[in-house]
């Protein structure tokens, strides 16, 4: 039969894990509801800038010669996948996921007989990566958001070492991996390709209305230098989207499972009070008997 | 046709400003151009400066942008900034402290790129800083 002493132990530490993840509960909400909305008034702005792109492209296709962030260099061989995932873990199956995906992915590309190079953005990223595919991981960037949240300039970091890296020959096509943020409960595992820059593709400019993609546009300056500009800062954007949906994912996915744990940990509390009365009372009875019983025999 | 262009300034944080005007002037790369409702279509690139919101015929709101790009479409009018500020919000100190960190940039940089951010937030700080000397002026 368990000891008093020990149920004792076990409940009172049981009770402080409570309150440690009930205070990262909190905590997640909070940074949660920032997160979101951050995320959200952002979409704005990177749907908007699909939406020219789009029409841009368009006016592009099948002309020889265009941009390389644009067409690609006309190679499919290395592929560099960025990967969002989160610093902390904690956080249920958000960083999970992500791998799985990841993993999916290479190899699916390495079926085809493909090259892979991984951008690791976020620790946990990394750590989960590393043991099986420790000589394709290029870097790791940690550290993205800081108290007043995420920056643009982050983001345009990441972006203007991609480009780098994309003009230097080291990858031909680019995607990002990273949680679209949907609600507190659910995240959807996207990918989504950003060089060569690809229309069908565009996951977060799903809703833009068809009718503005044929409209015929002058342009000032010319059509090339736009796109020259615009094409970089559309990388930037993007992966700022990214890593808000991916930091708005990460604390709902926190919230969630800080919740759960809580709430298991106040049933297992029920579970083992009511042990440690039973084995309290027990333990009474059997002292009583022994009086009694020592009581009779005299 | 409408009788005014919806106006939407977006920078990559927040819709900053959905309304209808009657006229939006926008500083472009190649030149201002002011936007009234029935426009030619056009995309174009916008270097720092104040845009200026005209309602009966009066400028009825200034915002300073960092530079980005414009769609121009009959009815709407969409402006993807880097960077919005109202007027009144501009500082003149930030500004100061915003153009002697560029220079000094400038002088440290070492490759293309980093030369290039350093002129580009020069660039933006000079126009911040006229930008006030202009509407200082105005009022």
């Amino acid at each position: 039969m368990a000891n008093l002493k020990d149920l004792k132990i076990r409940i009172d530490s049981v009770k402080s894990t409570r309150k440690i993840t009930s205070a990262m509960k909190m905590v997640a909400a909070a940074k949660l509801r920032r997160a979101q909305d951050a995320a959200e008034s952002a979409r704005a702005y990177s749907q908007r800038m699909d939406t020219v792109l789009r029409s841009l492209a368009g006016s592009f296709a099948g002309v020889e010669g265009g941009p390389e962030l644009l067409a690609g260099n006309g190679q499919d061989q290395t592929h560099l996948l960025v990967v969002f995932t989160s610093d902390r873990g904690l956080c249920g199956g958000f960083n999970g996921t992500i791998v799985r995906e990841t993993r999916r992915l290479i190899h699916e590309l390495r079926g085809k007989g493909k090259t892979v190079k991984l951008l690791c953005v976020g620790r946990k990223g990394g750590d989960l990566l590393k043991s099986e595919f420790r000589s394709d991981i290029v870097d790791r960037i940690t550290g993205i958001g800081g108290k007043k949240g995420i920056e643009y300039t982050e983001a345009t970091a990441v972006s203007d070492r991609i480009t780098a890296m994309f003009e230097a020959g080291e990858f031909d096509v680019c995607t990002i991996v990273f949680n679209k943020f949907q609600s507190a409960m659910t995240q959807i595992v996207t990918s989504q390709q950003l060089i060569p820059f690809a229309p069908e593709d565009a996951g977060l400019g799903a809703d833009v209305g068809g009718h503005e993609l044929k409209a015929v546009y002058e342009f000032e300056p010319e059509e090339s230098e736009i796109l020259e500009v615009l094409l970089p800062k559309n990388l930037g954007v993007q992966l700022f989207q990214a890593m808000l949906e991916s930091s708005a994912s990460e604390h709902g996915s926190r919230m969630t499972a800080m919740d759960n744990a809580t709430r298991n940990a106040g049933e297992m509390i029920d579970r083992l009070t009511l042990k440690y009365n039973r084995t309290r009372q027990a333990n009474i009875t059997s002292e009583l008997i022994e009086i009694i019983s020592g009581a009779e025999a005299l | 046709m409408a009788d005014r262009v919806e106006f939407e300034l977006v920078s990559p944080q927040r819709l900053v400003k959905a309304q209808l005007v009657d006229m939006v002037v926008i500083p472009c790369s190649e030149g201002d151009i002011g936007v009234l409702p029935g426009h030619t279509p056009l995309i174009g690139t916008v270097r720092p400066g104040v845009v200026d919101m005209y309602e009966n015929g009066k400028v009825s709101e200034s915002i300073f942008v960092s530079g980005g790009f414009v769609e121009v479409t009959p009815d709407r009018c969409t402006l993807l900034a880097e960077e919005a500020t109202y007027i009144h919000d501009l500082d003149q100190g930030t500004a100061q402290t915003r153009l002697d960190a560029g220079r000094q940039d400038l002088e440290k940089a070492s490759s293309e790129i980093e030369k290039a951010n350093a002129e580009a937030s020069i660039k933006t700080a000079e126009a911040m800083l006229a930008a006030l000397g202009v509407s200082s002026a105005a009022h």
